[in-house]
């Protein structure tokens, strides 16, 4: 049976319409309608916004803020993002990235939230319709946020400089797949090649994206060669709790993390 | 539940339909206007057997809600031969045995009409990445590259 939808002018009044509980918010569809059509019977009805400001990028000084409807198409379109257009590509196929939004990301449950795994990375800022946090403590209560905070309007984030930004999925279907492990990097280096900063996410290795602290700390003062990344390739998965699915076990992903997070920092 | 009114065009024509809140755009095609090209296959945007065109975009009919292609200009395979003419496309995937038991066939042909209205010479990466969302478990996949290029090739030739 169709489940009724609300269309609201703006954000605050689709925050508004979803309160009350058992209504999601639509965005492009790939995560809510997907669960209805799967028979999700804890979802009552759609609710969504028309507000053009959930649909724009902006970009200047070196910071994007981009609105939650913004698709993995339009950030692949924008040349401003062209370093994280790898990471967009890696989303489903050409008609999936074509309506799945960056604030729809932030809610998809692991194998899912690649590009979420990139802002993990970036440590980027979550914008509701009322406040901001930061993207480790929206992680950490994500699942409820939106009822005291409505809905999400925008990420935002320093775009990274290329050389800056690493990004990895692996999966077993080229060139779409369902994610084995994803892991994201920002790493800063002085002009002698050490590590001032690392921020390294990983996807798969828990029921959302999480950070590998310990290997950010091993990297930290160290260089990028082989025998500067042992440590952190050593603890990369300290931590983690990966999943089981039909794509991989926690094994599975257990084992080849230190394989692909070498590879990855050796690129 | 109410009724909503939604109206599009589908294949060149205006259409209007008043629907179920919340109906899927494959199942208003399917069951309320009578074109059952798009195919409801695994339901969760997977497959690719549902793929339409929305304005220009491929969309998965199964997870699109109809009323959110208000106004919009929709195209399904069963818009694309001109009477008994098929359209190219569809010429080069039977001429190159590029379909068996055919279920795929309408959305793979719908992503494959994207492509090549945005890129008429692709590379054989293009096609790769275009069918990437369609999933054929008869084919393997090779002869659906083919056809691709071939109807390209073929195009390129008459645009000559």
């Amino acid at each position: 049976m169709a489940l009724e939808l609300q269309t609201c002018p703006s954000a605050t009044e689709a925050s508004a319409a979803l309160m009350g509980g058992g209504k999601s918010y639509l965005g492009g569809g790939t995560l809510v309608v997907r669960a209805v059509n799967e028979g999700d019977i804890g979802i009552t009805g759609y609710v969504r916004s028309t507000d053009m400001a959930l649909k724009a990028i902006e970009t200047s000084g070196g910071r994007a803020r981009l609105g939650a409807s913004v698709t993995m198409a339009d950030i692949i379109g924008t040349v401003d993002l062209a370093v994280l257009a790898p990471a967009a590509k890696m989303i489903g196929g050409p008609a999936i990235r074509n309506v799945a939004t960056v604030g729809g990301n932030l809610f998809a449950a692991s194998p899912y939230g690649d590009f979420t795994v990139a802002l993990l990375a970036l440590g980027a800022t979550i914008h509701f319709a009322e406040g901001e946090m930061g993207i480790d403590a929206f992680l950490a209560v994500r699942d409820g946020v939106t009822a005291e905070r409505g809905i999400v309007t925008a990420v935002s984030f320093d775009i990274p400089a290329t050389e800056r930004f690493r990004f990895l999925k692996i999966s077993r279907v080229k060139p779409k797949g369902v994610s084995v492990l994803t892991i994201a990097a920002a790493i800063g280096t002085d002009a002698g090649g050490s590590v001032t900063d690392a921020r390294i996410a990983l996807g798969c290795m828990a029921d959302r994206p999480i950070r590998a602290e310990a290997a950010e700390q091993a990297l930290v003062g160290s260089d990028l060669s082989e025998s500067g990344i042992a440590k952190a390739v050593e603890v990369i998965g300290e931590g983690t709790t990966p999943i089981t699915d039909p794509i991989a076990s926690a094994w599975y992903r257990a084992e080849v993390l230190p394989v692909h997070f070498r590879r990855l920092m050796l690129d | 539940m109410a009724r909503v009114p939604v109206q599009f065009t589908l294949n060149g024509q205006e259409r209007a339909e008043f629907i179920e809140s919340g109906s899927t755009l494959l199942s208003v095609l399917r069951d309320r206007m009578g074109d059952t090209s798009p195919k409801g296959g695994c339901q969760q945007g997977t497959c690719g057997a549902c793929s339409v065109i929305v304005d220009g975009e491929l969309r998965l009919s199964c997870l699109t809600l109809a009323e959110t292609c208000e106004g919009a200009s929709i195209e399904t395979a069963a818009g694309l031969a001109n009477g008994s003419e098929l359209h190219p496309i569809q010429k080069a995937i039977v001429e190159g045995f590029a379909t068996q038991c055919g279920f795929c066939a309408p959305g793979m042909v719908m992503a494959i009409k994207v492509l090549l209205d945005a890129k008429p010479a692709p590379s054989r990466e293009d096609v790769v990445e275009a069918i990437s969302g369609n999933i054929c478990r008869c084919t393997g996949y090779e002869p659906i590259i083919q056809a691709v290029l071939t109807a390209a090739r073929s195009n390129s030739q008459q645009a000559v």
